[in-house]
């Protein structure tokens, strides 16, 4: 199944939004620099094990760290390496090719300010921007637009975010009026919500837990109809499990770098993966993490082709809440940590690089001896990206879109 | 409240109500009894429907969209031939004779496929009334407080079904004007008031029945149909197998000939209204279950319904299908017998039956065992966000892919209401929560419904489950697929 062709027409995103804005004077930013950039940040919701899509091969401790679940060199299949240090998942061949051309950097060990263990509350400081969580209403993405907004570097009655998915992400959600696009084919309750609700009629509901495991059973040989959208009455088959993700990261993606790419489109867009909170059977060589990774490396081809032009002037910024305990749990999984992974990819990237400073993996020098521990704070990278790509003011940024991070200096020579 | 008050709360709303809702456990309070008995004591009346169509205006409407759709289409398919004999080339004999079948089909299809599109150009009404009556009666439970007088509203529907199958325009205003009119009064004028309304004279296919020595049927020579008398002795009343007989079905259908309704072509004030006509009766007195009724006319079904109502068997099947409903798929015998002894001597006082069942302490004793029904749990899932407001189009398709589709059971029998019908399909109801917490999950707080709508009485397996989700979408997922969730 590949990315589905057909763009929408407007009138399909705005009755798909309900947000019912004028479809005119697109946002130029940047313009007056001679420069049309795109920025696109995709949220891994669920806490994505940088351990296990960018390994520290070259870390004396990995594999006593990791065992036979450590991603190596010479592994079946075998990591790809990024320098003398680090090497890649190798469910992510794009991702390399990016790299290796320098279209693609990663940060290590990055973390958000935040140190608790929810989910929710994790992804809630990540996408606000704000130090601590609850319930905020709107992101440092939509914050950053108003800025350039209010400069004038914009045109006010043309500043629009896209969002991606049937809820808007936060990250983009705010004062600037958000267009979203909801993909025809939604994501189906995925593998590791049904192993959840699996587990927990097991311990509450004995014949509930019957019935779906043999549900389960059925979709696991195939051919079973997928719900597209089960509400819409349009029962059409679909691939089983993973092909499916695959096909959705690929069409949600690609879809928003068409959007982006168009003249008259948005410039910012937003949109959420989820399934990365690998409790059980991680399986990052071969297994959850590595299907997902590579569904992940999908999305980024779809989004490098369908930029087309402007993939010389797009920034991709893929964030997760936080990392995974270090170690493997009792399961062959790990639990929620802290320091891990961005990936950062585009056109208009200065990359070929890891960029991390790195903690090493002795128990000492682990978060709470559990924990990679995080030595770069998530904030500069994206301030770096925030005022190098999109041109918004350093003051700003520390004030308005990322608030009270005067402290954390955007990283800089991301873009160039 | 206490935590036993409110889990006292909690099951009250999910057992006889619709659900908890934000606020609905403060609605309970501390007396859920005499809060189930107070909802009954409100009317059961839906404001919002006084801009819908009564059930013959409904059929009437319908009736007319569909004579004009026949009219335009025999007048675009003359067209259509017309155009072609003009349009036809000249061909030699050998080519006529080649072609000619081919030739035939061809104008034959562009003729219907004309007369088609004509037809389609005019829409059916029926659809988006039965839209906007599934919307009034979703809203309805939605905005209940608890639910309790909604349910019943559903389970007497469903008890006296008919099918928008058959009937898709009257199907909602039925409900309305025979069904809720009636949930809480007696079960006779309810029983009168189902079979005596088109709706149901359509669905059980009594309109055309007539007596073998009526008018009509000496005329035509055609006769009775025995449908509608049976499904009301086996289903609606007595029972099936508590000893009538077939004579007794032929001698009740006898009795019923001429209940049918005014052709909606003939009459554009009453067409579609309910009426007894004395040429499709079957003359003289008919012998049912051992008694005579000499009456001629309307009377003479009105008064068997009246004894129907009244028999014995009737108020041990209905009590026991009610609280199997509400209580459990082996309602406990002594509930049963309470319920039956207060229809048997209030004379079938619904409401009163209604008030011996939560009253006992039979109704209220066990741990949820109860499936809900796909019905009740899509309600209760969309309740306990808060959201009043549904899209008819998304709810009723929801309801028809888990097997429930509003007001369209296969058999007159009604949707069943046992665990072994529905537990198969609980795989699916994922689909359905999935999609339903993908939509929400910007607007609602898994951990706020926990403990603001259940009042945190919900196991504490899925309390965890929720707490460590990977996102919002997936605890609510995880919260609406819970057994909590299910059960009741």
């Amino acid at each position: 199944m590949g990315v589905v062709n057909h763009l929408p027409t407007r009138r399909e995103l705005l009755v798909g939004s309900g947000a019912l804005f004028a479809w005119s004077q697109m946002p130029r930013i940047a313009r007056a620099e001679g420069r049309d950039p795109r920025l696109l940040v995709i949220v891994l919701r669920g806490a994505l094990d940088g351990l296990g899509a960018v390994a520290p091969v070259g870390d004396p401790d990995w594999i006593s760290l990791r065992g036979d679940r450590a991603l190596v060199l010479d592994g079946k299949p075998p990591a790809l390496p990024l320098d003398a240090f680090f090497a890649l998942n190798p469910a992510m061949p794009n991702l390399h090719r990016l790299y290796k051309s320098g279209k693609a950097a990663i940060v290590h060990a990055a973390a958000t300010p935040y140190r608790e263990r929810s989910h929710f509350d994790g992804q809630d400081v990540l996408e606000s921007g704000l130090v601590k969580p609850g319930m905020t209403s709107s992101g440092w993405l939509n914050r950053a637009l108003l800025a350039l907004e209010s400069g004038g570097r914009v045109d006010p009655r043309g500043s629009r975010a896209l969002g991606i998915g049937s809820v808007t992400p936060l990250v983009v959600r705010g004062s600037a009026p958000v267009m979203t696009w909801v993909p025809q084919r939604l994501l189906p309750a995925s593998e590791d919500t049904q192993n959840r609700l699996l587990d927990l009629y097991q311990h509450t509901d004995p014949k509930l837990a019957t019935v779906l495991q043999a549900r389960m059973k059925l979709a696991s040989l195939g051919g079973a109809p997928g719900a597209s959208d089960p509400m819409s009455g349009d029962p059409t088959l679909a691939p089983p499990g993973i092909a499916r993700v695959r096909a959705y990261f690929a069409e949600a993606a690609g879809t928003a770098a068409r959007y982006l790419a168009k003249p008259d489109g948005p410039r910012v867009g937003a949109m959420g993966f989820v399934g990365w909170d690998t409790h059980i059977a991680e399986g990052a060589a071969s297994g959850q993490l590595y299907n997902l990774l590579g569904a992940l490396d999908g999305a980024f081809a779809a989004i490098e082709s369908n930029m087309g032009e402007a993939w010389r002037e797009t920034v991709v910024a893929v964030v997760t809440e936080f990392g995974r305990t270090a170690r493997i749990n009792g399961t062959q999984g790990t639990d929620h940590g802290t320091g891990t992974v961005a990936f950062l990819i585009g056109g208009g990237l200065s990359g070929g690089r890891v960029i991390a400073d790195w903690p090493g993996l002795k128990p000492a020098q682990l978060f709470e001896d559990r924990d990679l521990k995080p030595t770069t704070d998530l904030r500069a990278v994206l301030k770096g990206l925030l005022r190098d790509h999109l041109c918004v003011e350093e003051k700003v940024l520390a004030e308005a879109v990322f608030p009270g991070s005067a402290d954390v200096k955007p990283m800089g020579g991301l873009v160039g | 409240m206490s935590s036993s008050a409110k889990a006292e709360a909690v099951l009250a709303l999910h057992r006889f109500g619709m659900g908890p809702r934000p606020g609905s456990i403060a609605a309970v309070g501390t007396d859920p009894r005499g809060a189930l008995i107070a909802e009954l004591d409100r009317p059961l009346v839906l404001n919002a429907a006084a801009g819908l169509p009564s059930s013959a205006k409904a059929y009437r409407t319908v009736a007319d969209a569909n004579a004009r759709r026949t009219a335009r289409a025999k007048q675009a398919q003359q067209q259509a031939k017309k155009q072609q004999i003009a349009a036809a080339p000249v061909m030699s004999e050998d080519q006529a004779q080649t072609q000619g079948q081919a030739q035939g089909q061809g104008e034959k299809d562009a003729a219907e496929m004309a007369a088609k599109q004509a037809a389609d150009a005019i829409p059916d009404p029926g659809r988006p009334i039965y839209l906007q009556e599934a919307k009034l009666r979703t809203e309805a439970a939605l905005a209940a407080d608890i639910g309790f007088a909604e349910r019943l509203v559903w389970f007497w529907s469903n008890h006296f079904c008919v099918s928008a199958n058959r009937i898709q325009s009257m199907s909602g205003a039925y409900e309305r004007e025979a069904v809720r009119a009636n949930a809480l009064g007696r079960f006779v004028d309810l029983l009168l008031a189902v079979e005596g309304h088109p709706a149901m004279l359509v669905y059980l296919d009594n309109l055309g029945s007539m007596g073998a020595n009526s008018t009509a049927g000496i005329n035509r020579s055609s006769g009775l149909n025995e449908n509608f008398a049976r499904e009301i002795m086996e289903l609606h009343t007595l029972g099936v197998r508590t000893g009538y007989t077939q004579d007794d079905v032929i001698s009740f259908a006898n009795v019923m000939t001429g209940w049918t309704l005014v052709p909606p072509g003939d009459n554009p004030e009453h067409g579609g209204e309910f009426t007894f006509n004395p040429r499709l009766h079957e003359p003289g007195g008919q012998t049912v279950l051992g008694k005579r009724y000499e009456q001629e006319d309307v009377e003479q079904g009105r008064a068997v319904l009246r004894d129907l109502a009244a028999h014995p068997a009737t108020a041990t099947h209905i009590t026991t299908k009610l609280a199997r409903h509400f209580v459990g798929d082996e309602p406990p015998p002594v509930l049963v017998e309470k319920m039956a002894k207060t229809f048997r001597d209030t004379e079938g006082d619904l409401k009163q039956v209604s008030i011996t069942m939560v009253s006992s302490d039979d109704a209220w004793r066990g741990p949820p065992s109860k499936l809900k029904r796909p019905s009740e749990w899509g309600v209760g899932m969309v309740r306990a966000t808060g959201i009043t407001k549904v899209d008819p189009v998304r709810f009723t398709g929801g309801q028809e892919l888990l097997g429930e589709a509003l007001w369209r059971p296969s058999a007159p029998k009604g949707y069943p209401d046992d665990e072994a019908s529905w537990i198969d399909g609980v795989g699916r109801r994922l689909d359905v929560a999935n999609n339903f917490a993908e939509r929400l999950a910007g607007m609602a707080d898994p951990q706020a419904i926990i403990e603001d709508v259940f009042g945190s009485e919900i196991a504490p397996e899925v309390k965890q489950a929720v707490g460590r989700a990977e996102s919002r979408q997936q605890a609510l997922a995880l919260l609406f697929m819970s057994a909590d969730f299910q059960r009741r």
